[in-house]
């Protein structure tokens, strides 16, 4: 399973943080400040994959973001990047050319689009457009609170 | 004006304060701006309060007054709130709150919505920090939506139910049925989460993986589907129809073929389609063709199976893409040992990425390639790897070196020890790691004698080192004083320790007498032990240091520190102890059957240079003058002499009559000068003619 989703700016500052374990208050600020002091050192060219404690860590930078997930020992790093690039794609889709400023002023966005995508350290769903589907469900029924409960059929 | 339009405008303030005060200043007014707005009723603008709290929170600043709005928002009939209220409780509570069980009613509640979206919420919230107690309430509502609901919702409770099973495993026999009949879904969101569910049950259940391993042909049929099927855009990335599916579907195989011949036949077709069909043009299908090898590796695949996996592997190595080929030196180290020969076809191109700019990749191909090394290959594989050394980065330099030498085996060359031993004793930073990646290679083998001397040199020099277990560079091992004394007392006892490794061993456990605090007695039984050891050599170190024991105890710790850099002093240890018998003073003593011959040791008269180059100090007896001459034995001993007295330097011999055969002659040295005195060392020559057949001992007291 996967352990944590970070996203990070080049400047080392935090724009999403998803733990699918439990961890104290501290030990979270510990792990973010490691992360980003690795990452940000890395060179350009590099190879994605590192070693951190029993973690394989992942990162992939997008624009002016670092995506950073850490993996167990059975997880499949190459995947892991196919996995992170399908959350851009996700993303990309929902804000159209998604840019940080979309993820800093619309990170409750980001999250739900991110709930849709992983659950509980494990991918929930491989189809980009189902994501997409419900997300889009979801928003209309938050603008749409005052009127009745209304079912969606999804297709799939 | 709108409610979420003062969230992004909080966050436009925020971002817009120009130092960290201004920043701090800023959200603490909005905090307490929240805070006074969670006492009030509902005023419609709840949710976007808590999400601005929620901002606050990520850039650092502390949240947990939020708590209890979450409990609030999540039992809300208007689904905004709900969504905040979840999103927060994910971020704001974990299990060890306490406000965390206030939710499980809410969830339960929300477990059975008419609305399938806030069924979601809740189902994603118990997944992301569910604790065991209320994953123990809950179970049977996730199994009742495993059964019977739209695919939208089987794919999260599936997800659930992994989690469930991860905080309280006896759950698992409750999900097992529904997670079997699971795998005849098509929709593929539900199939992953069946496969990674029964993943989860095989993996914590023997039983379990038994009877899931009659679900092996319908996998197979999955795959086949997936590999074989046409274009299909729902799922396709890069040419691979859903390569998270078939990932997950070859890991489930792995598992379930493991130990099972049947098992691993049944899907040894699949796998060889799979490697031969996909395209490993992107990521995409390099993932799926490296999980494909892994599984490979893992099952009893046939030998060609293997022979192709590990050419698949090879064929990484090629990749233009760094990922492919640090994760194929990653897999060939894991089956370097078991598959030798078939990675061995490689080395060529595994020694070439010794040579690429990414650290990461010649770390692997450095690991790689000292694994490779063996009797036929060490000339290239030497010539390669000792380049690599001269040009390698700093931080891979130790490990590089001392595979090296572990490589290079026994044949190697006497200076090398000495040479490797100054070596060491000068990269001072090194120490650490020295001393506990020698130890390691001790205790795996100890027929390489090079090797094993400067191991057990190190453990007797930086002992203190291995013992406190912390080292920067590797994984941290606890060492035990035991461990260590049995690791040197099995070199002593070992047919394979040459004298000189012995030697080696038995001083490096006496130097450890002072740098352990627990296991003193047994050292001093080893080193008794040697005392009557055939071996002249070692026995005359064992009953020296035995009489450091005993005699000299106050000044084991002295002698025993750390040595001084002098080269060759680091061997000349065992003569700084021990007590003076000069057998040639038989003659002085009377009882002697021999002509009386010129005693060289004391006497004017002595054969050979009264003085030799270096100064008087080397030749302190050479000044003596004995009352009688040589041809008639002393009969009293001679007084206490001052042979020295320069510089703040004073030397004295002081005869003393021990037994009818024996003479005790002690030299004492003394600074009566300000400052320290280091690099003293005592030589003492006795000419071949009159070699005594007892030992001879030294004792300098150092005062």
């Amino acid at each position: 399973m996967m352990r944590f989703l970070l996203l990070f700016s080049r400047q080392g500052r935090l724009r999403l943080q998803k733990w699918f374990t439990p961890t104290p208050e501290r030990e979270k600020k510990k792990i973010i400040r490691d992360m980003t002091t690795m990452v940000l050192a890395r060179k350009p060219r590099s190879c994605n994959f590192l070693h951190w404690r029993d973690l394989k860590i992942v990162y992939k930078r997008y624009a002016s973001l670092y995506f950073c997930l850490a993996l167990e020992d059975q997880d499949n790093e190459l995947l892991a990047l196919e996995i992170l690039h399908r959350y851009v794609e996700l993303l990309d889709k929902y804000f159209g050319n998604v840019c940080e400023l979309d993820i800093i002023f619309n990170f409750e966005k980001a999250y739900f689009i991110l709930d849709e995508f992983l659950m509980g350290g494990e991918i929930q769903e491989t189809s980009k457009q189902i994501v997409n589907r419900s997300i889009e469900a979801s928003d209309m029924l938050q603008e749409d609170d005052n009127s009745d409960w209304y079912e969606v059929e999804l297709f799939g | 004006m709108s409610p979420s339009v003062r969230l992004q405008e909080m966050i436009r303030v925020i971002r817009s304060a120009r130092t960290q005060g201004e920043e701090r200043g800023v959200i603490q007014r909005e905090c307490a701006a929240i805070r006074a707005q969670f006492r009030q009723a509902d005023n419609g603008g709840r949710s976007h309060n808590l999400a601005k709290l929620l901002y606050v929170h990520m850039l650092g600043y502390p949240a947990h007054f939020g708590q209890m709005e979450c409990v609030r928002l999540i039992a809300s009939p208007r689904y905004s709130e709900k969504r905040v209220g979840y999103l927060g409780a994910m971020m704001l509570l974990d299990e060890k709150q306490d406000a965390s069980l206030l939710i499980t009613n809410s969830i339960k509640n929300d477990l059975s919505h008419s609305s399938q979206y806030v069924q979601s919420l809740a189902l994603c919230t118990l997944a992301c920090m569910g604790s065991a107690e209320m994953c123990r309430d809950l179970a049977p509502e996730i199994d009742r939506l495993l059964r019977a609901s739209n695919s939208y919702i089987k794919k999260k409770a599936a997800l659930c139910a992994v989690h469930i099973v991860r905080k309280v495993p006896e759950l698992g026999e409750l999900f097992t049925p529904a997670a079997r009949s699971l795998l005849s879904e098509k929709n593929h969101g539900v199939l992953h989460g069946a496969v990674v569910l029964i993943t989860e049950l095989c993996e914590r259940n023997p039983e379990t993986l038994e009877q899931f391993r009659k679900t092996v042909p319908d996998l197979v049929q999955i795959m086949k589907g997936l590999v074989t099927t046409g274009y299909s855009p729902e799922h396709n990335v890069a040419g691979i129809s859903d390569p998270f599916l078939q990932v997950r579907i070859l890991r489930l195989l792995r598992i379930l073929g493991r130990n099972n011949d049947a098992a691993s036949d049944a899907m040894n077709d699949l796998l060889a389609q799979v490697a031969t069909n996909t395209d490993s043009s992107k990521t995409a299908g390099s993932a799926v063709l490296y999980e494909t090898v892994l599984t490979v590796m893992d099952i009893k695949s046939e030998s060609g199976l293997r022979v192709l996996a590990v050419n698949i592997l090879g064929r990484f190595l090629l990749n233009n893409d760094r990922n492919i080929r640090y994760i194929s030196m990653t897999s060939l180290q894991k089956i370097v040992v078991t598959d030798h020969n078939a990675v061995q076809r490689h080395r060529g191109t595994i020694v070439d990425c010794l040579k690429d700019p990414d650290a990461s990749v010649k770390r692997r191909a450095l690991e790689l390639s000292l694994a490779l090394v063996s009797a036929v290959n060490i000339r290239s594989m030497m010539k390669e790897l000792l380049l690599f050394l001269s040009s390698c980065p700093p931080e891979l330099k130790a490990q590089a070196a001392c595979g090296i030498f572990n490589a290079a085996g026994g044949d190697v060359r006497d200076e090398t020890v000495p040479n490797l031993i100054q070596l060491i004793t000068t990269a001072s930073d090194l120490h650490c790691y020295t001393v506990h990646k020698l130890y390691r290679a001790l205790i795996t083998d100890i027929s390489q004698q090079s090797l094993v001397q400067v191991a057990c040199w190190c453990i007797g020099e930086y002992g203190d080192l291995l013992l406190r277990g912390e080292c920067d560079e590797i994984e941290p091992v606890q060492v035990s004083e035991d461990d260590v004394l049995d690791a040197l007392e099995t070199v002593l006892q070992s047919h394979m320790s040459s004298p000189a490794t012995r030697g080696f061993a038995l001083t490096a456990t006496m130097k450890l007498s002072t740098r352990i605090t627990d296991n003193v007695d047994r050292i001093r039984s080893i080193v008794s032990i040697y005392g009557s050891c055939i071996d002249v050599e070692l026995q005359q170190r064992a009953v020296e240091y035995n009489a450091l024991f005993k005699k000299y105890d106050h000044m084991r710790y002295a002698t025993s520190c750390t040595e001084n850099l002098n080269k060759k002093s680091s061997f000349c240890f065992p003569f700084v102890c021990g007590l003076l018998k000069v057998c040639d003073l038989l003659d002085l003593l009377g009882g002697s059957e021999e002509p009386p011959q010129p005693g060289p040791i004391l006497g004017s008269t002595a054969p050979g240079p009264a003085s030799t180059a270096g100064g008087d100090l080397l030749d302190l007896l050479g000044g003596l003058e004995t009352p009688e001459t040589p041809e008639t034995p002393a009969l009293t001993p001679a007084p206490t002499l001052t042979v020295y007295e320069k510089n703040g330097v004073t030397l004295k011999l002081h005869c003393h009559k021990q037994s009818e055969t024996g003479l005790t002659v002690t030299l004492t040295a003394s600074n009566s000068s300000d400052w320290d005195m280091s690099s003293f060392t005592l030589q003492a020559a006795v000419p071949k003619v009159r070699l005594p057949p007892n030992p001879v001992y030294m004792l300098i007291s150092h005062k």
